[in-house]
């Protein structure tokens, strides 16, 4: 089984970092893109919830993009393990975008309301747990952690199987019908999260077998 | 007995729409030598009508934001599909069927029709269930003109409306995942359909409707979600049961027959306790407001529910 986790950190030389940070600066781009629109009046009749949802979409784009970096390698090779971290983290600041956009500009802060949204709505609940599931991920996503949390590090990032099944749900929830583009972003983070899971029930397996 | 109110103007003042319709005759017969009682869509593009009771102290939504940003699933699930992907859809020839329980089962015209209505402006709020508001200028006629003229026997209770289904003109229609069922239909208590607020409009901002709002007549009912507002309607029929309604068939837990507007009541994923207003423009332009029992229009309105328990019947 190909180790799945701190592969590729001892080539933490500058190229490699240069290299992910212009990840993570054209990573960024749709949101600054869509930002600077909104800021011109240029999204449209309803630009906070066009804004709202640009940035879940990319949020689970992202997340998508870092579930793929595995299955990618053991199918065919091509190993993008080393941008894995960039993935994950775009997604945890597109989520992060997600919320503030939410609190700020759609429920312009008022706490009434999203308290009694945040504790009624399955929705939302979804979602906010989600977000809640990403911090201690994005806290931890660095090299520091890494050598400090060593096995439990891997461990505690398999928690992003939790928040690809919530986020699933969230983002079907998002539309009023089943459609095109909710069905088959939802169908993708669930293929993740079930490869994931016969992929370790395999190698359990394999182990259990010499 | 009215139990609503507003303001009216004197009999005097209002031009008898057939008065009208033959001084427009006279006009394009001097010009173009058209005869009188020649095709009605002549009238096509801009529709006449007379400023009506129902006003809104609100700024109208700008036209191009209730023109471009609507939802009418025969076209797309995507805000921005009417606009661009109705321009197939023909809205003429069209007839509108009249029947079921009724004296006088009728199928119209719509240029008949339009010529045989008081058509008049009147300024509505729109609530959509999704939680953003417009306020549009339709010009139309009371739904209750049309059904006096069929007089629906002492057996109806409800009227149910259906639309087109037109695959080939609207894409929304063909297979794929759309999961509405076609044709979309609606329904209304008799008294909420004979309500003087009750519209069938015809055009909006002066004109004819848009095909993506609707084209050739819908149904507006202000103190109601917009999907309750049936587009492109081919046949009215006055009916004993309460009919099925499509987003009610779809989900019946997040939207049942009333959709009365009521902030109290909460969709099941979002809260219905305010809206943001479509057009205010850009992030900061503060464009959210409280939302209103039956979006502001209660006075008219609150005697047809008595001591209904709105929550149950949502």
């Amino acid at each position: 089984m190909p180790r799945l986790t701190g592969a590729g950190r001892t080539r933490t030389l500058l190229p490699w970092r240069g290299e992910r940070m212009a990840l993570m600066a054209v990573g960024l781009l749709p949101a600054a893109l869509y930002f600077w629109y909104g800021a011109q009046d240029r999204l449209g009749p309803d630009p906070v919830n066009v804004f709202e949802r640009w940035l879940g979409l990319w949020a689970v784009r992202f997340l998508l993009a870092a579930l793929l970096v595995t299955p990618l390698r053991v199918v065919s090779g091509v190993s993008l393990l080393r941008y894995r971290r960039v993935l994950g983290l775009l997604a945890f600041w597109y989520a992060l975008m997600h919320v503030s956009v939410y609190v700020a500009l759609d429920q312009q802060g008022n706490l009434a309301v999203l308290w009694h949204d945040i504790t009624r709505r399955p929705f939302l609940m979804l979602g906010f747990a989600a977000f809640m599931l990403l911090l201690p991920l994005a806290l931890t996503s660095n090299d520091w952690s890494i050598r400090r949390l060593g096995r439990r590090w891997g461990r505690l990032h398999q928690l992003v199987y939790g928040v690809a099944v919530l986020v699933a749900v969230h983002f079907l929830l998002a539309f009023k019908t089943y459609n095109a583009t909710s069905v088959s972003y939802a169908a993708a983070l669930m293929a993740m999260v079930l490869w994931r899971a016969v992929f370790l029930a395999r190698a359990r397996m394999r182990r259990a077998v010499p | 007995m009215a139990r609503w109110s507003y303001p009216r103007p004197l009999a005097g003042e209002i031009t008898p729409h057939g008065l009208w319709l033959s001084r427009r005759r006279l006009l394009a017969g001097a010009t173009l030598g058209m005869a009188v009682g020649s095709g009605p869509r002549a009238f096509a593009a801009a529709l006449h009508t007379r400023p009506g009771p129902f006003q809104a102290p609100e700024k109208p939504t700008p036209l191009q934001d209730v023109t471009h940003y609507n939802n009418f699933y025969e076209f797309g699930l995507d805000k921005t599909d009417p606009s661009t992907r109705s321009g197939r859809f023909h809205v003429r020839p069209w007839t509108v069927s009249v029947e079921g329980l009724v004296a006088h089962p009728r199928v119209w015209d719509i240029d008949a029709l339009i010529a045989a209505m008081p058509v008049e402006e009147r300024l509505y709020r729109m609530r959509c269930v999704e939680a953003w508001s417009m306020v549009i200028p339709w010009d139309g006629f009371p739904l209750a003109s049309l059904l006096a003229l069929a007089e629906p026997l002492g057996s109806a209770r409800y009227v149910a409306f259906e639309s087109v289904v037109r695959p080939a003109e609207m894409p929304g229609q063909t297979g794929g995942l759309d999961s509405l069922a076609w044709p979309y239909v609606e329904g209304l208590r008799l008294d909420e359909a004979m309500h003087p607020l009750t519209l069938l409009a015809v055009g909006l901002y002066g004109e004819t409707l848009p095909n993506q709002n609707g084209a050739p007549v819908r149904l507006v009912v202000p103190w109601k979600y917009g999907f309750k507002g049936i587009k492109s309607i081919t046949r009215i029929r006055l009916v004993e049961k309460m009919p099925p309604t499509t987003w009610n068939q779809m989900n019946p837990a997040e939207y049942g027959f009333f959709a009365n507007v009521n902030p109290d009541v909460d969709h099941p994923r979002w809260s219905q306790a305010s809206e943001r207003v479509i057009g205010a423009g850009g992030f900061f332009g503060g464009g959210r407001k409280k939302t209103l029992m039956f979006n502001g229009y209660g006075e008219q309105v609150a005697g047809l529910y008595g001591n209904m328990n709105l929550r149950r019947f949502y």
